[in-house]
């Protein structure tokens, strides 16, 4: 249809009248206002304020330090990170080492998980089914777990105790312990199970036709699987490789807990002991940089890729698949995945498990070195231990173990809840100038790593705002919620956007030619057929929360710990088989979490 | 049973101008079918008069009440039209029974119980699916959900009931079991009914007056009849009729009255008054002959109007038989009753009756003569 110039009609009053009627007596409009208000303050403002932060001198110290008065302007911070004599120490080093460890963590972890994607997906590999589940297993154990689980097996003495290998008598030197190597293959342990998701979904829907089609045209299966198979699913393997890096640059946990104690720092571990030990605008400062680095690899992703996404559904409509014979290499293939699998999984958790046991971590599992003193110890049975209980005595564990089920539990209901609205509003506005906004905003924590993202958030609140409107929130509960449920916004109203997309406009259309209002429609249409898919997305946040360490570790004290944050304190004060014990708990926490949502899960295939 | 005005009813989405200028009358208790190729505006039309969207210019009255003025932007609420609408997909609530989907609206409307009760049963049996009250959706299969649609929007007595293409989700058999479901339900109602749908045989067996739409305009609002025997242009023409009507190339010159016209069949002479108003060019001007397959007949033993033409391909398919033929470079259809048999290449001799020919001015593609 031809584009035209549109007729205007003349504003009167009447028109205007019926316009403004038109807009406030839809109750829709006024939600799509106050939400577009709520994520304005929650996501544009903290990051205007941060950067603005990183510009204005902030206490007496720095003030001295720069010159300049408190609350004026400054360039001392940046200045301080890019061209002082301890930018070197400050910046580039942590900027390098992120930079390297998240380039080989891509380069190991995204060909691994799509290996195995291929193996499990398109070949005739014995047992693939049970394979299939195992190796995503990984993914649901926190990657900090791995990290003490790393440290289990190959603690040396540089740090004190003993791990299993050197307790064996193995020789480990800090090079394998500690740093580089140690944080690259545990974070690809992590990060290979995201490449396998997201390429094992896209061989899933490519037809196996296609490749058919290379065999009779007389191609051998390297040969189809270099010029058809592997094009195919290039958009999904390239996206992973960018998420793989973008995430890996700004990950804490197992950068802290591998890394700093050794002196090796990456921007996440500096940037922490910046915001936590003064000058803060030097780690906002550094933050800033995170984020921007993140920004910077997604936007060339879609700009590259972008295009080339819809691709790998092209030939999708398949049904059927046929399986590549392996021949010779079935068993190899398989046994290479169990070997993996007992190496990545199975070894380090037996190990992390029976150190809790341990009196003496590396000592061997002699009944004379096994105790269930990090368990159920009291101090006055401590001689030989530490001076903390164990830790179901330890009332510091009842308090983060309270504080963990009451941070998922608020997060999560908060989260799913608003997530279905996000949803709702980006799918029902679709097309629209709104949908398309709300939708922007939404994606922007997810361009953060968890500790920028909750640097933006410390900066923001500690300080009260609009005379006390907004009151200064520092080291509250609130704030821990607050940045954990705007944090997993992009994910909950994602899932919210494939829920609703289930619900056809037309359901909702039928209810309003028949009268329905539209809190009429909200409830007995819309809230009825989405209830499944606010149970698979509320859960599916409890578990995120629940393993969280990045996002909320700047936040956390005594007070409002969860077992995530303890763990890892214990750790960083080598009290590691309480460490060890406490992750125990986590992990069995996140299993009967998964255990209850694949329950939903199932029930949601069987609905409608 | 009401009467509907369209009137200069633009709709644009973003630059897009859907709908243009639409004017459209509906009498009361027509069976108003809106016909056309799909993109062509006919459910914006259909969306328009529901509520569901809003036209940027124009205004509709519904028995002379005021319902959209675009001008003063008024736009009254879909449910307070006094219609109902059945959608393409059926658009049934998933998690509701039968009797729930149907009762929803009337209970919105604060009936009470006792009559929405009566209502519901009332439209279901009037749907012959009294049996499935109490099922849900899923438990239907697709005529019975169909039938529920239906039901639902007929249960609140709609003065106007709106059905968009609600046939196409269903198979062969069931379709024309529906269709005449369809007009008994007009018949016995009385409801004004607006009907969309790109099914020509629908729109013809079905209506009472058929609006045949074309790139978001309305190229003709006419009878079913009398959209078959004169379509307005040669669009129209090729859009209505299955197998297509046949065109053929040709001349023609008005001269003393009467319109000559020659084409590689036959030559013919008309009456000015079998021809239309559409202005005719000066001299000889070239024009478009068109012909409906099943007026093409065999020629009998002796008979005096007949043509020589040669048999391309022949497809017999039991009740008919379709034959192409060729007269010179022209090549055309003709459908003959029952099995026919004839050879490639056969000779044959047609007869083709003047008055049932349509003639189209070849450059502005209207129709200058009429069929009787």
């Amino acid at each position: 249809m031809a584009k035209e110039k549109r007729k205007r009609h003349p504003l009167t009053a009447t028109r205007l009248k019926n316009q403004f009627l038109n807009v406030v007596t839809n109750p829709f409009n006024l939600i799509v206002f106050i939400s577009l208000i709520i994520l304005f303050c929650l996501i544009v403002i903290p990051l205007l304020q941060m950067i603005s932060s990183t510009f204005t001198v902030a206490t007496k110290s720095d003030a001295r330090m720069s010159g300049d008065e408190i609350g004026s302007f400054t360039l001392y911070y940046w200045k301080y990170i890019l061209t002082s004599y301890l930018a070197k120490a400050t910046l580039w080093v942590p900027l390098k080492n992120s930079l390297v460890v998240g380039f080989f963590t891509t380069l190991v972890s995204v060909p691994l998980g799509a290996i195995i994607g291929w193996l499990v997906v398109r070949t005739d590999m014995p047992c693939k089914k049970l394979l299939g589940v195992l190796v995503v297993i990984p993914y649901m154990i926190p990657s900090w777990c791995k990290a003490l689980c790393w440290l289990a097996v190959f603690r040396n003495e540089t740090s004190g105790s003993l791990g299993f290998l050197t307790g064996l008598g193995i020789p480990i030197p800090d090079w394998l312990a500690y740093g580089p190597v140690a944080i690259v293959l545990c974070m690809s342990l992590h990060y290979y199970a995201f490449s396998y998701i997201n390429v094992s979904s896209a061989l899933r829907s490519i037809n196996s036709e296609l490749e058919e089609m290379g065999e009779i045209c007389g191609a051998g299966k390297v040969q189809i699987l270099k010029s058809i198979t592997l094009p195919l699913v290039m958009p999904s393997i390239l996206s992973a490789l960018v998420m793989t890096l973008s995430k890996s640059i700004g990950t804490y946990g197992v950068a802290a807990t591998l890394g700093s104690r050794i002196g090796y720092f990456t921007l996440a571990t500096k940037m922490k002991t910046f915001i936590s030990g003064g000058p803060q605008g030097v780690g906002y400062a550094m933050s800033i940089i995170l984020i921007a680095l993140a920004a910077m690899i997604i936007f060339v992703n879609q700009k590259i890729i972008g295009t080339r996404k819809s691709y790998a559904t092209i030939g999708g409509k398949g049904g059927r698949s046929t399986e590549m014979r392996l021949g010779g290499a079935r068993i190899p293939m398989a046994a290479f995945l169990v070997v993996f699998l007992i190496l990545a999984m199975v070894m380090p958790m037996f190990v992390l498990v029976m150190e809790t046991f341990q009196i003496n971590t590396g000592a061997g599992y002699t009944l004379s070195n096994l105790t269930l003193y990090n368990w159920i110890g009291t101090v006055d049975q401590a001689q030989k231990y530490t001076n903390y209980p164990g830790i179901f005595r330890n009332s510091e564990f009842a308090k983060a173990f309270y504080n963990t089920i009451r941070l998922t539990a608020i997060t999560s209901i908060i989260t799913a809840f608003c997530g279905q609205f996000l949803g709702y509003i980006s799918t029902r506005g679709r097309g629209k100038w709104y949908g398309g906004l709300v939708e922007q905003l939404v994606f922007i924590p997810y361009l953060m790593s968890g500790v920028a993202f909750s640097a933006v958030y410390v900066a923001m609140f500690s300080t009260s705002h609009l005379g006390g409107l907004i009151p200064s929130l520092y080291g509250t509960f609130t704030l821990i919620v607050l940045t954990s449920v705007v944090k997993h916004f992009p994910f909950a109203s994602k899932s919210g956007t494939s829920n609703m997309m289930q619900i056809a406009y037309e359901l909702e259309e039928a209810a309003t030619i028949n009268g329905a209002g539209f809190f009429k429609r909200m409830k007995s249409i819309v809230l009825p057929l989405a209830k499944n898919g606010f149970i698979t997305g509320f859960m599916l946040t409890f578990i995120s929360v629940a393993k969280e360490l990045d996002l909320i570790v700047i936040m956390m004290d005594k007070n409002t710990q969860t077992l995530s944050y303890l763990a890892f304190t214990y750790s960083q004060e080598g009290l590691n088989q309480m460490a060890d014990a406490i992750s125990v708990c986590v992990l069995l926490f996140i299993l009967v979490c998964y255990i209850i949502a694949n329950r939903f899960g199932a029930d949601i295939g069987k609905a409608w | 049973m009401s009467k509907i005005v369209l009137s200069h009813i633009d709709k644009y989405y973003g630059d897009n101008h859907v709908l243009r200028d639409i004017n459209l009358t509906i009498e009361d208790g027509a069976f108003m079918t809106l016909l056309g190729p799909s993109g062509c505006g006919k459910t914006t039309t259909l969306r328009v008069v529901s509520g569901l969207e809003n036209p940027q210019n124009g205004t509709m009255t519904i028995d002379g009440k005021e319902i959209i003025n675009a001008a003063t932007a008024y736009y009254a609420e879909p449910s307070k039209r006094g219609l109902n609408l059945v959608f393409q997909s059926y658009a049934l609530w998933p998690h509701m029974t039968v009797r729930n989907n149907i009762s929803f609206g009337l209970k919105i409307q604060k009936l009470p119980k006792d009559e929405v009760d009566q209502r519901v049963k009332e439209a279901l049996r009037m749907m012959r699916i009294e049996e499935y009250i109490d099922r849900y959706p899923n438990e239907l299969s697709g005529g019975q959900q169909q039938r529920v649609a239906i039901a639902r929007a007929v249960a609140a007595n709609p003065k106007l009931l709106l059905l968009d293409e609600p046939l196409s989700n269903l198979d062969a058999k069931l379709r024309v079991d529906m269709r005449s479901e369809l007009k008994r339900i007009h018949r016995e109602l009385g409801t004004t009914i607006i009907y969309v749908t790109h099914d020509q045989v629908e729109a013809l067996t079905m209506s009472t007056q058929i609006a045949l739409f074309k790139e978001g305009e309305l190229s003709q609002v006419a009878s079913p009849m009398e959209l078959y025997m004169n379509p307005v242009d040669l669009q129209a023409a090729d859009f209505i009729g299955n197998p297509r009507i046949n065109f053929l190339e040709g001349t023609a010159r008005f001269q003393g009255g009467r319109l000559h016209v020659s084409c590689p069949l036959k030559d013919m002479v008309f009456d000015k008054a079998d021809m239309t108003d559409e202005k005719i060019p000066e001299g000889e001007f070239p024009c478009v002959v068109a012909i409906r397959p099943e007026q093409i007949r065999m020629a009998e033993e002796g008979e005096s109007d007949c043509q020589k033409v040669k048999v391309y391909a022949n497809q017999p398919a039991g009740s008919e038989t379709l034959v192409t033929l060729r007269a010179g470079e022209s090549e055309f259809i003709s459908k003959q009753i029952g099995l026919q048999n004839y050879d490639f290449d056969e000779e044959l001799s047609i007869h083709v009756p003047d008055e049932k020919i349509n003639i189209y001015d070849a450059k502005s593609t209207r129709l200058i003569k009429r069929a009787r």
